[in-house]
């Protein structure tokens, strides 16, 4: 057995664990990072990388179809388009890759070991690594956890056959004729909106009463009419029950205790994530656990010295950009800097039609913490680059305490307004007021002038409605 | 358009000024008819300048804090329309130049920084007061506002690594910038003043603030010094065994009817003085030490000190002499709300013949209460507390309280005193005596 030291390993090299060990190794810690699939974890191998390819070639081709339809209003028409679902998902495999190396080539840049392998505690400060040439031993001063989620999947319908996760929803290589959604939340409507824009006909299951529960509902309503339009049919307070026998059909409880059968050519089941605390031996630490999740406190520690623990394994919101948020700020103790967790907000978006922001408290979230607040809603429609770009659906909305206008959240929705997460996250960051906002030129004609739109009727004095 | 002048009016009988203790304007402010436009305070009572007409305020008259005779300008507006004839309307222009050339000194940096003050931390507006007379003295560039305990500090991401690195706790430091929010500066001015990092604990507090007295604190203060200076006080104490009349009061509490008030000491200790001043007819008075007269009073017009939110007034039961027990009680219970509430009418805060002061639960063991000048008697009613009281062959628990009041010495004697004191004692202690006429 080969044994190796250093000073910090970090297990798993999703966001939270390759960001940790780069910031680590760029601060001259002797570092080492282990995984058992490939660089870059889910965010960049099967979540948001490959899903944002696959969504973004679906509205492509979904802009072509109309436009071949004859329904552009912009005058353009053309043939009816095919899509090669297999070639899509190649050129989609082609991004990952580039990102996999480009992850192993920002290790070797920071002096980062990396072992593939599959990692498991043998006591707190030494690590045993199943690798293709036998086993490592691996002792670390320090360590971090970074192990990250997995799909979750329902016990009447076990993953196999037609029933599908969302990675494998990114490997398809034929377009579903039909396809069943189970699981009403951000993936499982990205994904769904997306294969119905290739063509499927989407049917959308969920168990609660409405889709994408956690954002309001007044924001959600544009993304509910897309639905619609794209001909996706919804069924909330319905439960999934299982597969047909010749498995070609997802039976369905309805809400009134009905049975639907759906015919299906896939089920691609998203009813959400949960932390991978199996298998790496974590009973050999005998961690303190918050609920499923990892416990750690504000500069995350867990319950054993040494032993850090970053990303979807320590708890909500499970994105990717928290992860590497923490990451960072782990490698920095390590190297002995003070940091402590103090971020303001964790901005989340959904990729679905049009897309959805939040950053910070929603109304009702600032509401319930007691302070008076006062809001500012800007539409979109009123928003000439909007217009030009047929995305008059949607809007941004501010929300701010209504004593001293300090902006305590942002939301918006709205064709491309995921880009629009920068200003908002950054203000909150910055503890903006509506003032600072209102006072601050949004260069025209953009989608980001109803940002500064919605901050002035806010203040009670929007311009251009 | 037309210029017009609004005059301090006749705000109350015989009040011949009044002290200005609110701008609800600024210059420059449009306003509606009816809107208020500023609050100012007679003897006791707080009024509102109601506007007359819709226009633009274009000059102030006063500052927070003077006293205004009455009739003497107050606001100018420029009123759009048939307010004013052309004539007018020559005068209006004529004096709206003048009004511009002596609108500047009037209009001082203070005011402009006042609003900036509450648009950016309201929550240290306790008091309109309290703001306006702090605010000018105090710019927020170098100090700020302390935060509402509990709140986090609001810093950007490169002040809060700063104050990291530094070994600095934000919660400490206050912040100048909009919202309370923590700058660069702040950070400067914290490390120049020597601070110690937020680890080592205690740290002497230097600052000094200074708060202009206005309103009704300003009157409470001329009051006390009034009262104080003015009268030599004696101060007498004696206890008082309630044990009966506290069984009395729960028994008529518990069956009252739905409607009346619950029973409070207070209509117990009015029954008590109507019937002892009966006797007593010159503690029941005003002295005039100028004219060197005592008006001896036949209605006897209690005041009961009340705290409020602006500081102690003095509301008054009328003719106690005519109320029985429940309505004495109601009308205590009335007047309180009224005062808390700021809506006693002048009429119910002045006129007092002799004054009771009582801090409830919180009423101490002794008191030395300041007699509410130009009365010549007040009675302070401390809490009750079960003592052990011997009684010949045993210790017993009984339910006691004091009686802590002063008397205008110049006026009446110790040995006055005294009695009036004994006898009220006698009928608290047997409180059916204060149900027996004659």
């Amino acid at each position: 057995m080969k044994e190796i030291s250093c000073k910090l390993l970090v297990i798993g090299a999703g966001p939270g664990g390759y960001v940790c060990a780069i910031r680590a190794g760029q601060l001259g810690i002797d570092t080492v990072v282990v995984e058992a699939g490939r660089l870059g974890g889910t965010c960049l191998n099967v979540g948001c990388i490959p899903s944002k390819a696959v969504i973004h070639a679906a509205e492509e081709f979904d802009k072509v179809v109309h436009m071949a339809g004859g329904e552009s209003p912009l005058g353009i028409s053309l043939a009816k388009p095919a899509i090669d679902l297999g070639k899509t998902v190649a050129w989609k495999d082609r991004i990952v890759g580039r990102l996999n190396n480009g992850v192993a080539g920002l290790f070797k840049k920071a002096g980062v070991k990396s072992i593939q392998g599959w990692a498991k505690f043998r006591d707190g400060k030494t690590v045993e690594v199943e690798t293709e040439t036998g086993t490592q031993l691996i002792h670390a001063e320090t360590i971090v956890i970074a192990t990250g989620s997995a799909s979750v999947d329902l016990p009447p319908l076990p993953f196999g056959g037609n029933v599908i996760t969302s990675t494998q929803a990114l490997a398809l290589d034929r377009v579903p004729e039909k396809l069943a959604v189970v699981g009403g939340g951000y993936i499982g409507l990205e994904l769904g909106m997306a294969f119905a824009r290739f063509g499927s006909a989407v049917t959308v299951v969920e168990a609660l009463d409405r889709v994408l529960p956690l954002y309001d509902a007044e924001l959600t309503r544009p993304v509910l009419k897309r639905l619609d339009a794209l001909g996706v049919s919804v069924m909330t307070g319905a439960k999934a029950k299982g597969m047909s026998k010749k498995g070609d059909t997802l039976v369905v409880e309805n809400g009134n205790g009905g049975e639907v059968r759906l015919p299906a050519d896939k089920v691609l089941v998203t009813v959400g994530r949960k932390p991978l605390t199996e298998g790496w031996g974590i009973e050999e630490l005998a961690l303190d656990m918050d609920g499923r999740f990892i416990r750690i406190d504000e500069t995350c520690r867990t319950s054993m010295r040494g032993i850090y623990a970053v990303g979807d394994v320590t708890g909500e919101p499970m994105l990717a950009h928290r992860a590497m948020a923490q990451g960072e700020m782990v490698a920095e103790i390590v190297a002995g800097h003070r940091r402590t967790w103090d971020k303001r907000c964790i901005p989340a978006i959904c990729f679905t039609d049009p897309e959805v922001v939040s950053a910070g408290l929603s109304p009702e979230e600032a509401r319930a913490t007691g302070v008076e607040i006062k809001t500012g809603q800007f539409p979109f429609q009123a928003n000439g680059r909007a217009m030009t770009m047929l995305g008059e659906d949607g809007f941004v909305r501010v929300v701010a305490r209504a004593d001293n206008h300090l902006v305590l959240g942002i939301q918006a929705v709205g064709q491309g307004v995921s880009e629009l997460s920068a200003a908002f996250g950054l203000a909150i960051e910055m503890g903006a007021r509506l003032e600072d906002i209102a006072g601050t030129i949004h260069a025209h004609p953009t989608q980001g002038e109803a940002f500064l739109e919605a901050a002035m009727k806010a203040l009670g004095h929007a311009l251009h409605i | 358009m037309a210029e017009h002048t609004i005059k301090l009016p006749d705000v109350g009988e015989g009040v011949a000024e009044a002290e200005l203790v609110e701008w609800h304007v600024k210059v420059g402010d449009l306003v509606r008819e009816d809107a208020i436009l500023a609050a100012v305070m007679t003897d006791k009572a707080t009024v509102e300048i109601p506007s007359p007409a819709d226009g633009e305020v274009i000059w102030l008259g006063a500052e927070v804090g003077d006293v205004v005779p009455v009739g003497s300008p107050l606001i100018r507006l420029i009123v759009e329309g048939a307010v004013a004839d052309d004539k007018e309307a020559d005068a209006g222009n004529a004096s709206s130049d003048e009004a511009e050339k002596s609108a500047p000194p009037i209009e001082p940096a203070g005011e402009k920084e006042t609003d900036k003050i509450r648009a950016d931390v309201p929550s240290a507006e306790t008091t309109p007061e309290a703001a306006e007379a702090v605010a000018p003295r105090r710019p927020l560039a170098s100090t700020g506002l302390p935060r509402p305990e509990g709140e986090k500090p609001l810093a950007s991401p490169a002040v809060r690594l700063r104050a990291r690195e530094a070994g600095i706790d934000l919660r400490q430091l206050p912040g100048s910038g909009p919202a309370g929010r923590i700058t660069h500066e702040d950070i400067d001015s914290f490390i120049a003043r020597g601070a110690q990092p937020a680890a080592r604990g205690l740290m002497p507090d230097t600052s000094v603030e200074e708060i202009k007295i206005v309103g009704l604190r300003r009157r409470i203060a001329e009051k006390m010094a009034l009262a104080k200076s003015r009268i030599p006080h004696i101060t007498y104490v004696e206890e008082v065994d309630v044990t009966a009349l506290e069984e009395l009061r729960s028994k008529l509490n518990g069956e009252r009817k739905a409607e009346r008030a619950k029973l409070t000491i207070l209509p117990f200790l009015v029954r008590a003085m109507v019937k002892a001043l009966a006797e007593q007819p010159h503690i029941n008075a005003r002295f005039d030490d100028e004219a060197g007269v005592i008006h001896r009073y036949g209605g006897i017009h209690i005041g009961i000190a009340a705290q409020t939110n602006a500081g102690l007034v003095v509301p008054v039961v009328h003719h106690a002499e005519a109320r029985d027990l429940w309505d004495c009680a109601a009308e205590v219970n009335r007047l309180a709300e009224a005062a808390k509430a700021g809506t006693a009418t002048r009429e119910e805060l002045t006129g007092s013949t002799i004054t009771v002061t009582s801090l409830g639960a919180l009423g101490g063991v002794v008191t030395t209460p300041v007699i509410n000048h130009p009365e010549v008697a007040i009675i302070g009613v401390n809490k009750i507390m079960v003592r052990p009281v011997w009684d010949g062959t045993q210790f017993v628990p009984r339910k006691m309280m004091n009686l802590s009041s002063s008397f205008d010495h110049r006026v009446i004697d110790g040995w006055d005193a005294a009695v009036f004191i004994q006898r009220i004692k006698t009928l608290l202690e047997t409180p059916a005596m204060i149900f027996v006429e004659g």
